[in-house]
C-alpha cells in the first residue's frame, strides 16, 4: 500500500481516468440525463436568485418540521434511483432466456441488485420514516421542536451525505456487487478488491451516524419533551410506534458500526476478523450484521403501523379500538425483534435446538401484529368509514400485509426454510411485507399529514390512480416470484437456461410497469395539487376531523408549532378539546424561546462525504485533511455559545391574529 | 379516561371546574442533554459489546501463532489500569471542585486528569508497539485481530476523551463555570467514567483470562 508514494498516488490514490465507466453506454446516458438535469436545476435556482433562500430557510434550519420535509424529499429522489434498479432488473431477468445473456452484464447486474437494496432500505425507507417522525412527533406531544435541533439538521446531512457517497459510485468506480449485506468472504479484499465494497462501508457508516444521532434525539424528545399531563399511556399511537423505533435505532445502529468497521480493517488493514484463513470466522459477520439487520426490519415497519392506527381511528370517526393492547403489541415486536436474527441463516448448520429457538420466537412475533390487525379491523367496525386516500392505502396494507406475514411464518419453519432459503420465495416475502407495509404505510402518511405541512390537501383523483396502480402492479410484480421460489429458482441470477419460467418473469415485469405508473401518478399529484392548490386550501388546520394535537394548529404550523404549550388530559387530546368546546386564545402571548440556524451541520457533512470519498480511493493526503478540517470543525462549533433567540410576543400575536382572521374568513 | 367521561363531563348541572387546555405562562420542558448522552454512552458500550463478543470468539484463533499467556506483561497492564482509575478519581475531584464553584481547583484536577489520560495512551502505545514488534500485530491471526480491535478502539475513545477535556479547559478559562459548561462536564464526567468500566472489562476478560 505504502511501497509507492509518489505524488500522484498520494493525491489521487486508486483514482485514475480507468476508474470513470465511459465504456458502459447505460451509465454514460445516465450520467448524461443527470448532469443536464442536475445543471438545469443549478440555473434555474441561481436565475431566481434562490441560493439564499435555500441557505437560510432550508440547508441551515434547525426547524424540526423544515428537516422532515427534507428528509422526505431525499426518500422521494432515492425512490427513483432504486426503483429505475429495480425495473432494470425485472427488464433484465424478462427476456435474459434462450441463451440471451439480457442487455446487462453479469457485473453490472450484481452492481444493480446491491445498489437497488442498498438505497430502498438506507436512502428511501428509512429517510422517509425519519422525516415522517421527525415532522410529526414534536407535533404530536406538544412540543415547540426536539430535544436537540442543532443534532437534528447535523443528522439530515450525514444521511443525505451517504446517499451522495453512493449515487458517486455510479459514475465513478463501481458499486458493491455482493448484494445488500455485503457478507464476506466475498466482500473481503481478495474476492471484491475493488472499490465498490469501499462505497458501501462508508456511505452507510457516515449516514449510520445521521440515523444513530436522530435516534437518540426523538427517543430524548418522546421522553423528556412531552406537554403535561400526557403520560406515557396518554401519547398518541404513532409516537408510540415512533418510540419503540427509536429505541431499537439506538440499540440496533452501533452493531451495524462495529460490523462494518470491522469489514473496514479486513479490507484495509488485512486484519483477520472474517478471512478465511488465520482464524476468522465469516459468520461473525453475518450473525452480528442480522443483529442490526432484523430490528432495522421493525424500525421500518413501527411508526407505519403507528400510522395506521392515525389513519384508521381518523376516518373511521372512532377512538382507536383497543389502545392499550396497541401499545403493549408494539413493545413486545420491539423486544421479540431482537430474539430472532438466526432465522436468516438457518442454513447455517447451528443445530436443530437452536434453529428451533428462532424459528419458534419468529413465529411468535405474528401474536402481536395479528392483535394489531384485529385492533384496526375493530376500529373500523361499525365506524363511518370516509375513504379518503390514506384509508385506501390502509386497506390495501391490511389485506397485503397479513399475506406477506403468512409467508414470513412459512419461512420461519426452519426445514421450510432450508428449502426456499435464497430463493425468490424470500425475495417475494420481504417485499410483499416492505411494499404492502412501510411504502404503502408512507403514502397513507404523506397523505394525510401533507395539507398539515403545506396548508392544502393532495389531490384525490392522482392518490387513488396512485394507490390502485401500485397495488395491482404489487401483486402482478410479486406473486410470480412466490411461484418461481417455489420452484426453486434462486435470487440474484442475471440469465436462464429453464424457457418455461420465462412467462412468470415477463408477468413480473409488467407488474413493474404498473409501480412505475403509480410512481409517476404519485408525483404528478404535487404537481396537481400545488396548482389546485386554492380549491385543496385547509384553512382550519384540522382537515380531516383528526384526534390528535398537531390538528390543534394551523396548517402548516406556526415555526413555534404552539403559542401556548397544550395542557392533555386524554388519549385523544385535540378531540377532547374540540368536545369541549375549546376556544383558542386571542390575547396574552409571551416571547417563544427558540433555537437558531446554523450551517454547521451542513458543513461537517460536507466534509464527510470528501473524507468518505478520499478513503474509498486510497486519498490518504485528502483523507488526513478532511479528517483534521473535521475535527476542527466540530471544535470551532462548541465554542458557539450563543444558540437560542426569542420570537417576541408581537410577532406571536401577529402570527396568532393572521390565523384567527383565517378561521373567521372560511368558516 | 372513555368517550362517556368526556360526555358526562361535558353535560349540563356538572359542576366540576371545566379542564384546562392549554398552560398558561411559559413551559420550559426539563433539559434533556445528560439524558441524552447517557443514552449515546449506552448505544456506544453496544460497539464495545460487539467487539467483546467478538474477542470472545476470535479470542483463542491463535492460527499457530502466539497466545495471550506469551504476550501479555501484566505488570504493565496493572500500571495502566491503576493509570485509568486513578484518572477517574481525580475527575470526581474536578466535579466536587465544580460544585463547590472553584473554577481553578477544576482546571487543576482536569488537567491531571488528562495527564493520567496521556500516560495511558503511552502506555498502550509502547505495548502495542511492542507487540508489532515481536511478529504479533493485528494481522498475524483472529485472536491478535480481535485482541487490537478492542482494545484500539477503547485507546480511540480515551484520545477523543483528552482533545475533549483539552477543549473544555479552554472554554472553562474563557467562561467560568456557566451552565452550558457544568453541563458539558457532566457529559464529559460520565465518558471518562465509562471508560473506565469497559476498560475493567477489557482487563478481565482480555488479560487476566488471556494469561490463564
Amino acid at each position: 500500500m505504502f511501497d509507492q508514494l509518489d505524488l500522484t498516488t498520494l493525491l489521487f490514490g486508486r483514482l485514475t481516468w480507468e476508474s470513470f465507466p465511459y465504456h458502459d453506454p447505460i451509465i454514460v446516458a445516465t450520467f448524461v440525463v443527470v448532469a443536464i438535469g442536475g445543471l438545469a436545476m443549478l440555473a434555474l435556482v441561481t436565475r431566481y436568485r434562490l441560493w439564499g433562500y435555500l441557505w437560510n430557510e432550508w440547508f441551515t434550519t434547525i426547524d424540526h418540521k423544515k428537516i422532515g420535509i427534507m428528509y422526505m424529499i431525499l426518500g422521494i429522489i432515492m425512490l427513483l434511483r432504486g426503483f429505475a434498479d429495480a425495473i432494470m432488473m425485472r427488464i433484465q431477468q424478462a427476456i435474459a432466456f434462450d441463451g440471451s445473456m439480457g442487455y446487462l452484464p453479469p457485473e453490472h447486474y450484481d452492481q444493480i441488485f446491491t445498489a437497488h437494496g442498498v438505497i430502498m432500505i438506507f436512502f428511501v425507507a428509512m429517510p422517509m420514516v425519519t422525516g415522517l417522525m421527525n415532522y410529526v412527533v414534536p407535533l404530536q406531544i406538544g412540543a415547540r421542536d426536539v430535544a436537540f435541533p442543532f443534532l437534528n439538521n447535523f443528522s439530515f446531512w450525514m444521511t443525505t451525505s451517504g446517499a451522495v457517497l453512493l449515487m458517486v459510485s455510479l459514475f465513478v468506480g463501481e458499486f458493491a456487487k455482493t448484494g445488500w449485506l455485503a457478507y464476506p468472504p466475498l466482500s473481503g479484499i481478495l474476492q471484491s478488491p475493488g472499490v465498490g465494497v469501499d462505497y458501501y462501508i462508508w456511505s452507510l457508516q457516515i449516514a449510520g451516524v445521521g440515523t444513530l444521532l436522530s435516534g437518540i434525539n426523538l427517543l430524548v424528545t418522546i421522553v423528556k419533551m412531552r406537554a403535561p399531563g400526557m403520560t406515557m399511556m396518554k401519547m398518541p399511537v404513532f409516537t408510540w410506534t415512533s418510540l419503540c423505533t427509536n429505541v431499537l435505532i439506538v440499540a440496533a445502529f452501533p452493531v451495524l458500526t462495529a460490523v462494518l468497521g470491522m469489514l473496514t480493517l479486513d479490507r484495509y488493514l488485512g486484519t483477520a476478523f472474517f478471512t478465511n484463513d488465520l482464524g476468522g470466522n465469516a459468520m461473525m459477520y453475518i450473525n452480528l450484521i442480522w443483529i442490526w439487520g432484523h430490528p432495522e426490519v421493525y424500525i421500518l415497519i413501527l411508526p407505519l403501523f403507528g400510522v395506521f392506527s392515525e389513519v384508521v381511528s381518523t376516518y373511521s370517526g372512532k377512538r382507536l379500538f383497543g389502545y392499550a393492547s396497541m401499545v403493549y403489541a408494539t413493545v413486545v415486536i420491539t423486544v421479540l425483534s431482537y430474539l430472532v436474527w438466526l432465522h436468516h441463516f438457518f442454513t447455517m448448520g447451528s443445530g436443530a435446538s437452536v434453529n428451533s429457538f428462532f424459528g419458534i420466537t419468529t413465529m411468535i412475533i405474528s401474536i402481536p401484529t395479528g392483535a394489531k390487525i384485529f385492533n384496526w379491523l375493530f376500529t373500523m367496525y361499525r365506524g363511518r368509514i370516509q375513504f379518503e386516500v390514506p384509508m385506501l392505502w390502509t386497506m390495501g396494507f391490511i389485506v397485503t400485509f397479513v399475506i406477506g406475514g403468512m409467508t414470513g411464518v412459512l419461512l420461519a419453519v426452519p426445514p421450510a426454510d432450508f428449502v426456499l432459503h435464497n430463493s425468490l420465495f424470500l425475495v417475494a416475502h420481504f417485499h410483499n411485507v416492505i411494499i404492502g407495509g412501510v411504502l404503502f404505510g408512507l403514502f397513507a402518511g404523506i397523505t394525510y399529514w401533507f395539507p398539515k405541512a403545506f396548508g392544502y390537501k393532495l389531490d384525490p383523483f392522482w392518490g387513488k390512480v396512485s394507490f390502485w396502480c401500485w397495488l395491482v402492479g404489487f401483486w402482478l410484480a410479486f406473486m410470480p416470484l412466490y411461484v418461481l421460489g417455489l420452484m426453486g429458482v434462486t435470487r440474484r441470477m442475471s440469465h436462464f437456461d429453464d424457457s418455461s419460467l420465462q412467462i412468470w418473469f415477463q408477468i413480473a415485469a409488467f407488474g413493474a410497469f404498473l409501480i412505475a405508473i403509480g410512481i409517476a401518478a404519485f408525483l404528478f399529484q404535487f404537481v396537481v395539487s400545488y396548482r389546485r392548490r386554492e380549491s385543496l386550501r385547509d384553512t382550519t388546520g384540522d382537515p380531516w376531523n383528526g384526534r390528535t394535537l398537531e390538528w390543534s394548529t394551523s396548517s402548516p404550523p406556526p415555526a413555534y408549532n404552539f403559542a401556548f404549550t397544550p395542557q392533555v388530559h386524554d388519549i385523544d387530546a385535540w378531540w377532547q378539546m374540540k368536545q369541549h368546546g375549546f376556544q383558542r386564545p386571542q390575547a396574552g402571548f409571551l416571547p417563544v424561546h427558540m433555537p437558531k440556524n446554523t450551517g454547521a451541520g451542513i458543513i461537517l457533512a460536507g466534509i464527510s462525504t470528501v473524507l468518505g470519498f478520499a478513503l474509498i480511493w486510497h486519498m490518504w493526503l485528502l483523507a488526513g485533511a478532511s479528517f483534521v478540517a473535521l475535527l476542527a470543525v466540530t471544535i470551532g462549533h462548541t465554542f458557539n455559545y450563543k444558540r437560542d433567540y426569542y420570537i417576541p410576543a408581537d410577532e406571536v400575536a401577529r402570527v396568532e391574529s393572521e390565523r384567527t382572521r383565517m378561521l373567521a374568513e372560511h368558516v | 379516561m372513555s368517550d362517556a367521561h368526556a360526555l358526562s363531563h361535558a353535560s349540563p348541572g356538572d359542576n366540576r371546574p371545566p379542564l384546562q387546555f392549554l398552560v398558561r405562562g411559559e413551559h420550559h420542558p426539563q433539559n434533556a442533554t445528560l439524558l441524552g448522552f447517557w443514552i449515546y454512552l449506552m448505544s456506544d458500550c453496544l460497539i464495545f459489546a460487539c467487539l467483546f463478543a467478538t474477542y470472545g470468539v476470535l479470542g483463542r484463533n491463535y492460527a499457530a501463532g502466539p497466545t495471550g499467556a506469551d504476550l501479555f506483561d501484566l505488570p504493565l497492564v496493572a500500571i495502566n489500569t491503576a493509570l485509568l482509575l486513578l484518572s477517574s478519581i481525580t475527575f470526581g475531584f474536578a466535579m466536587l471542585e465544580m460544585q463547590r464553584k472553584r473554577l481553578n481547583g477544576t482546571l487543576l484536577w482536569l488537567g491531571i486528569t488528562g495527564l493520567f489520560g496521556v500516560a495511558f495512551l503511552g502506555v498502550e502505545l509502547y505495548e502495542f508497539a511492542h507487540l508489532i514488534h515481536v511478529g504479533a500485530g493485528p494481522q498475524r491471526s483472529g485472536f491478535l485481530t480481535a485482541f487490537f480491535a478492542l482494545v484500539g478502539t477503547h485507546g480511540l475513545h480515551v484520545l477523543f476523551g483528552i482533545i475533549w477535556l483539552a477543549t473544555l479547559m479552554v472554554q472553562l478559562r474563557r467562561h467560568g463555570l456557566i451552565p452550558a459548561n457544568t453541563r458539558r462536564l457532566f457529559c464529559l464526567s460520565m465518558f471518562w467514567h465509562f471508560l473506565d468500566v469497559i476498560w475493567i472489562g477489557v482487563f478481565t476478560f482480555v488479560y487476566l483470562m488471556g494469561v490463564l
